[in-house]
């Protein structure tokens, strides 16, 4: 495998008093993309946020690009190429659409800007008709394209997608979905949290399912496809 | 009322409630931004007095006496965010107004240690000092006049921080989403520490430039307290434009009840802020 962009083990988080994460595994190559599966409440988020330095891991590590972040701030993490697209999209309502996006346009951490103000209005052409629009009067597609291109102009190397198409019109998590792909060709790695398992499987290369904070499945897309008892017990609902 | 009694006031209303915006910004960055209550808020506005007079007196030129004045209260700022403000963000507001009123005793009591009870005066500036004759026994006082452009001045450079630069839309997504604000790259613990910073200087700057037309007393910071939280529950919690627009008005109402209700002055800042409560409970301006 490549470069590891980021490599975790070990990893046993809380909230409060109830434990989430129960010794998580996980690592994910430069320009991979990785499907992260599990049904609500086994501690995908959790996961994500810990790798982020959002929630802070009682044991284990964590190493970005090879360096050990398990205790660094949050800012420091994300600024060695990660971008993150929460659930719930987390755009801010009282900056306008331009303001959401530029705020944290950069260069990424090996200095590419491969994503520039311009490309992300050509990418999303609907988020162009609406840069004075506070962040609040956007529809729920447009919010997510806009989440996904303000992490876009950080230029990461990898980008985290939490539920991007939850609670989206087909239409418009098609569109989403062909974005990722766009996204996925320019070279930048992926995890992808979605409920949709077909969707995710067809677009990431390993996926890998929790269970209750434990990871009881980690292997090539393919190799699930052709497992549908596996898939069956630990994602059907 | 005779017209140019009518201007000199409008001039004062003018004048004091611009002086007044500089301290309520500072306390409405830091309450809506930081969802911080600072009841020490008005002290700095009078340590902002006494060291306009201290330093006034020991380099003996005003303007550099406040340029010193700023460069002391920001680093305060930075100093008290670091030692005891960051540790209040994940704690109730109860925690924050008991740490904050101690924070009002400490520096009332440091005063009387450093400077003293008396009250005391800065010399208005020299080429300043001269007032503009509007008819044969009225006049206006220049500095006043300068005084308010200064504040302007200011009151435009904030509009421009906050509305139209990088840091700004910072300082605005920092109110609404602490996480998202650090997931994307941005040290919102340092963020934090400028805005106090900034907050800070404000309070003391409007102190520092208030104290040649006010004497500099010990409690002076009070009374600027009580009606900051006046301007920023009117203008609407953490809106610069609201504390703008509600500092004028109770410069206005307070100037103009001195004159033609004097029997309630006393009660007019607040009477218009019951007013303007009843109409629009959430402030005229909601957060920006």
């Amino acid at each position: 495998m490549a470069e590891l962009l980021i490599e975790a083990r070990g990893l046993h988080s809380y909230y409060g008093a109830s434990h989430i994460l129960h010794g998580v595994e996980i690592s994910i190559g430069r320009g991979e993309s990785l499907g992260l599966m599990g049904r609500n409440g086994m501690g995908k988020t959790t996961l994500l946020k810990t790798l982020l330095g959002l929630v802070r891991p009682r044991s284990g590590e964590v190493k970005v690009k090879g360096v050990p972040v398990t205790q660094a701030p949050t800012h420091r993490i994300v600024r060695m190429g990660i971008a993150y697209v929460p659930e719930g999209r987390g755009i801010f309502p009282n900056l306008s659409v331009h303001e959401n996006l530029v705020m944290t346009a950069r260069a990424g951490a090996e200095g590419r800007r491969d994503w520039d103000y311009e490309r992300v209005l050509k990418t999303f052409p609907r988020l162009a008709e609406r840069l004075s629009h506070g962040g609040a009067q956007l529809s729920g597609g447009e919010q997510q394209m806009l989440t996904i291109g303000r992490a876009l102009l950080t230029n990461p190397d990898l980008l985290i997608l939490d539920e991007a198409t939850e609670g989206l019109a087909p239409k418009i998590a098609k569109e989403i979905w062909q974005i990722v792909r766009v996204v996925r060709a320019s070279g930048i790695a992926t995890v992808i949290v979605d409920k949709n398992f077909a969707a995710v499987n067809a677009i990431t290369d390993r996926n890998l399912i929790l269970v209750k904070g434990e990871v009881v499945y980690c292997g090539a897309s393919s190799d699930l496809r052709s497992k549908p008892e596996v898939h069956q017990k630990h994602l059907g609902v | 009322m005779d017209p140019a009694i009518f201007l000199i006031q409008l001039l004062n209303s003018l004048q004091y409630g611009l002086l007044l915006f500089l301290v309520a910004s500072g306390l409405t960055l830091i309450f809506g931004i930081m969802g911080i209550i600072n009841l020490a808020h008005g002290s700095f506005y009078m340590i902002g007095a006494y060291l306009a007079f201290s330093l006034t007196a020991a380099v003996g030129n005003f303007w550099l006496a406040l340029f010193l004045g700023v460069l002391l209260s920001v680093a305060l700022g930075l100093a008290l965010e670091w030692l005891l403000i960051q540790r209040l963000y994940h704690r109730d507001h109860l925690y924050q107004v008991l740490l904050t009123y101690g924070l009002i005793l400490i520096f009332e009591e440091a005063r009387s240690l450093i400077w003293g009870d008396d009250v005391h005066g800065v010399q208005v500036p020299e080429f300043l000092n001269f007032s503009i004759p509007l008819t044969e026994t009225l006049s206006y006082q220049v500095y006043r006049v300068v005084m308010s452009g200064i504040c302007l001045l200011l009151a435009a450079a904030m509009y421009f921080l906050i509305q139209r630069t990088r840091l700004g839309m910072m300082i605005r997504a920092g109110a609404t989403n602490r996480e998202m604000v650090q997931a994307l790259g941005i040290n919102i613990g340092l963020l934090y520490r400028l805005v106090f910073a900034l907050g800070i200087a404000l309070a003391a700057f409007a102190g520092m430039l208030g104290s040649p037309i006010s004497s500099v007393y010990p409690g002076m910071g009070n009374q600027v307290l009580i009606v900051s939280f006046v301007v920023v529950v009117i203008g609407g919690i953490g809106s610069v434009r609201g504390a703008l627009v509600a500092a004028l008005l109770i410069g206005i109402a307070d100037t103009f009840g001195k004159v033609l209700v004097p029997q309630i002055a006393g009660m007019t800042a607040y009477l218009l802020m019951a007013a303007v409560l009843l109409w629009r409970p959430e402030g005229l301006f909601k957060r920006a």
